[in-house]
């Protein structure tokens, strides 16, 4: 079966607050907490598609698009 | 349906503090409606008082925000004359079963159907941190400063015995397993008692040392197991989560709406 194919994050910063839940709990060590205590994207390419950050986020601040298998677009 | 169409945008970012667990309630219900497909205008949402309590602020369903332990009194009235709704009432475990626990356990004896999500951060978060009815005996809170003598409820035995016809409990780490029992409970033709374990770093993790939100997750990963497992039997410090109860029995609104039925039928 194919697998889900990571298109990117997007981020609602002004809403993110830094509890670094998403950070901790991201099974491959995506993310990180930036200068500002925001969150960030640090490895992109790492993103297994797992939505776990999207879904633990207190402050619904992390969308995680990807595609399905067998469809050509993006799905949210 | 994308989630944010569900939510109040204006009002964000929220009112809760950095890691509360409330937040991710929200985010998993929301996931639970766009799942069952169900329409804003079919939910109302009622809630009393708390941080627990502003969730009903933020959905965009029908919504009322009422007094402090009384709102499954206020929903009871909703769900009577509008029996199509979906009824969903979060609320704090001190909102639930401090002031509110007389309207919990006669409204799971009346089997009326709604769904009530105890959002169980074991302390009263809003008003600085006094322990509730679901503060662990030796736990920490402003009103107990040198711990809490007093005994915790266990909320799904409470429901159960109050005849709940649906229970469960779940965590804000088990983020799966939470949207999936609110679906469930929601989708149940009943009472639905969902105890959700949820975190209060500002008050609960800082005056029992506990550390922050990450910590508290830890704990909850750690320290719960899904019903019957094996893990139970050598620890039984460890808290179960699942389905606890799942049955049929008449439903309140439709019990009343038969009986004006019968009556009519006589009177004629
Ligand atoms: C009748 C009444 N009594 C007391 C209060 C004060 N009060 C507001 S919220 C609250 C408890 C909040 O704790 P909980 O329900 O556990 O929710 P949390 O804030 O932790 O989410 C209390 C006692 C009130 N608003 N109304
Ligand atoms: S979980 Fe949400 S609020 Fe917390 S750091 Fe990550 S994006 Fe920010
Ligand atoms: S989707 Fe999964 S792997 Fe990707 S950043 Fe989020 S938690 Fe990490
Ligand atoms: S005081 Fe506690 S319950 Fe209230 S918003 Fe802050 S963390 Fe959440």
């Amino acid at each position: 079966m194919k697998k889900k194919q990571y298109k990117g994050h997007k981020i609602e910063r002004s809403w993110c607050k830094g509890c670094g839940i998403c950070v901790e709990f991201c099974p491959k060590q995506v993310l990180e907490l930036d200068a500002e205590g925001k969150v960030s994207v640090a490895r992109p390419q790492d993103c297994i598609c797992c939505k776990l950050c999207e879904l633990r986020c207190p402050d619904l601040a992390i969308e995680v698009i990807c595609t399905e298998p067998g469809t050509e677009n993006g799905h949210e | 349906m994308a989630v944010k169409d569900y939510i109040r945008q204006r009002f964000f970012p929220h009112m809760w503090c950095p890691g509360c667990g409330h937040g991710t309630i929200l985010n998993a219900l929301l996931r639970a409606v766009e799942t069952l497909g169900l329409k804003k205008q079919d939910i109302v949402m009622v809630s009393g008082i708390g941080c627990s309590a502003r969730i009903s602020g933020y959905v965009d369903f029908h919504s009322m925000h009422t007094l402090h332990g009384r709102a499954l009194a206020f929903a009871t009235g909703v769900k009577m004359s509008k029996p199509e709704l979906n009824v969903i009432v979060p609320m704090g475990d001190g909102d639930a079963l401090a002031i509110g626990g007389n309207h919990f356990i006669h409204a799971a004896r009346r089997n009326i159907e709604m769904t009530a999500i105890v959002m169980n951060n074991r302390i009263y978060g809003m008003t600085g941190g006094q322990f509730s009815p679901l503060s662990a005996h030796g736990s920490m809170g402003t009103t107990a400063p040198y711990g809490n003598i007093d005994h915790d409820f266990d909320v799904v035995e409470l429901a159960t015995a109050a005849g709940a016809t649906f229970v469960a409990r779940t965590t804000t780490y088990h983020v799966h397993e939470l949207s999936d029992f609110i679906a469930q409970a929601i989708s149940h033709k009943g009472f639905s008692v969902l105890e959700v374990l949820s975190q209060c770093p500002t008050h609960y993790g800082r005056r029992n040392r506990v550390g922050g939100a990450v910590d508290i997750l830890k704990t909850y990963k750690n320290n719960t197991v899904r019903i019957g497992s094996d893990k139970k039997q050598e620890n039984p410090d460890l808290i179960e989560r699942g389905v606890f109860v799942k049955k049929e029995l008449s439903e309140y609104c439709r019990e009343y709406d038969r009986l004006i039925a019968r009556e009519h039928r006589e009177a004629e």
